[in-house]
């Protein structure tokens, strides 16, 4: 299967561009055909890299030093699934829709951009490369949010877009000081010559201030929160679910391959303080935000807190916790952001005052709004549980008491905010007061994805299996 | 001497195109300075292509290429959602919006 990986990135990008031409019913049958084929091909990369390990494909043939490298090992295996899953279900969810047809069919070939890039940017074994598909995975998510409802899309899109650039090309400034000082792009290279001068140091300072604002680490979490509060549910579910982490898989390559360890020791603390403000401010602004969206928004903004505590904590098992709550977290909040758009939709509003009783009306996008918040907030068997506590226990084990409680006071607040969302659908409905549900349809696709991230934490062997795929040479 | 004036100009322009991304009010300004951030990484990129013993290095001009594009895609893509935003009405009706959310969205940037 050596051409899967190649397929993976040209089917959703040739769908897209077929999409945007066609017709509004060829479009959408061309989206579902795109997605089907990507999921495959995700698929076979993954039991490539299982049966025969890590492997890796010079695009068009040209090596290394002036070629670009794709690369299939664990990691990349295990995202691409992560990707399939997610994308392939909140797909599903937005072709199944027929009321919304045209605005599909509008938003397919954006989705199909979404899901290249971020296939391209999982499997780019080169730092350059590496900043375009950021790059293309953010022009994407930026046409999704301003496809988005209300006159507020396009002021969400701009402010989504003006605060990306200087992210992606603070990685670039990086990039060319690197390139300057060795000569190299690719990581293999760079991890042997990258050392503690001052250029080297200032390049890997750059890139990573880029990325943690590409990624919207705390303090800088605020500009993602509007655009997923403006966006559709689907673009929500994309963003938060997905484009979101992305950033941080830049920098996890680069904090494993190229980065040294004088440098991984002095940047580490940092960012671990950082994850550590993520965690507690995002999910105490969780708690008291009036809207259902803006609640899963600041539950994001705390997650990025628990991706990020790796490099505060450095070891191998936290490496497999953070991207287990890389997979929970991509199926949870993409399933919530999913169930709120069909609350959001029977209701006409999304306020959380306003949910009071309607448990029982609207049964499946609350059963997915449950089960998708046991894993936010790690109640076991969730695959949000294995993660944190594959995290929580490297913190201990490193003597890192301080953020280990600070992880675990972050799963209190989840279930804090989860079970006040909960505790008001499910209270009696006060009598005489009419429920105006237009329809209560949708939120299968939530349902499956809160199942996806419940199932994961039921077999983690599997997934962990594929991770540790990629270490072996 | 000469790559080392480009590059620090390179990196001057970078900065004062980072102060300005944040502090500028304006929609406008702020899409000129995501510009001219690329633009001083373009010229960092440049300066760093010229190597003593081997003459030109093709590579970052090849780089500086990829980045102009991906730039001038983020741009159209931000003036695009400018004019959106701005609910300019000098279009001749082909830019494909519904016109009905356009024209009454007054402020000036986010």
């Amino acid at each position: 299967m050596t051409g899967a990986i190649g397929w993976a990135i040209l089917i959703p990008l040739g769908g897209a561009l077929l999409a945007a031409a066609a017709g509004e019913r060829a479009s959408r049958w061309i989206a579902a055909l795109a997605a089907a084929a990507t999921t495959c091909a995700a698929i076979g990369v993954a039991a490539s890299v299982a049966r025969h390990g890590p492997s890796r494909h010079p695009a068009g043939g040209w090596l290394a030093p002036l070629g670009i490298e794709l690369r299939a090992d664990g990691l990349a295996a295990t995202m691409l699934l992560t990707i399939a899953a997610v994308a392939g279900l909140v797909a599903a969810h937005a072709l199944a829709d027929r009321s919304r047809a045209a605005a599909c069919a509008r938003s397919c070939p954006l989705w199909l951009f979404t899901w290249a890039a971020l296939d391209a940017l999982v499997v780019s074994g080169d730092i350059f490369n590496l900043y375009v598909t950021l790059e293309l995975a953010t022009l994407a998510a930026v046409g999704l949010v301003a496809d988005g409802e209300g006159p507020d899309a396009p002021r969400a899109a701009l402010r989504y877009l003006l605060f990306a650039l200087p992210g992606s090309l603070l990685y670039l400034l990086g990039v060319a000081l690197i390139y300057g000082e060795h000569g190299a792009l690719d990581p293999a290279t760079l991890g042997a010559h990258v050392g503690a001068s001052a250029p080297d140091t200032a390049a890997m300072a750059l890139m990573t201030a880029g990325l943690c604002l590409k990624a919207a680490l705390f303090p800088l979490h605020a500009w993602p929160v509007l655009a997923y509060t403006r966006a559709s549910p689907v673009a929500g579910a994309l963003l938060a679910g997905l484009v979101g982490k992305a950033a941080f898989l830049v920098l996890v390559r680069l904090w494993l391959e190229v980065y040294p360890a004088t440098f991984t020791s002095a940047a580490g603390p940092v960012l671990g303080t950082l994850a550590a403000g993520a965690i507690l401010w995002g999910s105490l602004h969780a708690l008291w935000q009036p809207r259902l969206r803006a609640v899963i928004a600041y539950s994001s903004v705390a997650h990025t807190g628990y991706l990020f505590m790796w490099f505060a904590l450095g070891t191998r098992d936290a490496l497999a916790g953070a991207l287990f709550v890389v997979m929970s977290h991509a199926a949870a909040s993409a399933s919530m952001f999913l169930a709120t758009g069909a609350i959001a939709r029977a209701l006409g509003h999304d306020r959380v005052e306003g949910l009071t009783g309607l448990a029982h009306r609207l049964p499946i996008p609350f059963f997915a709004l449950a089960l998708a918040g046991t894993s936010a907030m790690a109640m076991p068997p969730s695959s949000g549980f294995v993660g944190k506590w594959l995290l929580v226990r490297a913190a201990f084990e490193t003597g890192h008491r301080l953020w280990a409680a600070v992880m675990l006071i972050g799963g209190l607040l989840a279930a804090a905010y989860v079970f006040r969302l909960l505790r008001r659908a499910f209270l009696p409905r006060p009598a005489g007061e009419p429920i105006a549900i237009t329809r209560s349809s949708g939120g299968h696709a939530a349902l499956a994805l809160a199942l996806v991230a419940i199932a994961l934490g039921l077999a983690p062997g599997l997934a962990l299996d594929l991770l540790r795929g990629g270490s072996a040479p | 001497m000469t790559p080392l004036l480009y590059a620090s100009s390179g990196v001057a322009v970078f900065a004062i195109a980072l102060y300005r991304i944040f502090t500028a009010g304006d929609v406008l300004r702020k899409i000129i300075a995501a510009n001219l951030l690329g633009g001083g990484v373009f010229l960092i990129l440049v300066a760093i292509a010229r190597r003593p013993a081997a003459g030109i290095d093709p590579v970052p001009h090849a780089l500086v290429l990829t980045g102009i594009v991906v730039s001038v895609s983020a741009t159209a893509c931000a003036l695009a959602l400018a004019r959106r935003l701005e609910g300019t009405t000098l279009d001749d009706g082909d830019d494909g919006d519904d016109g009905s959310d356009d024209t009454e969205v007054a402020g000036r940037g986010p």
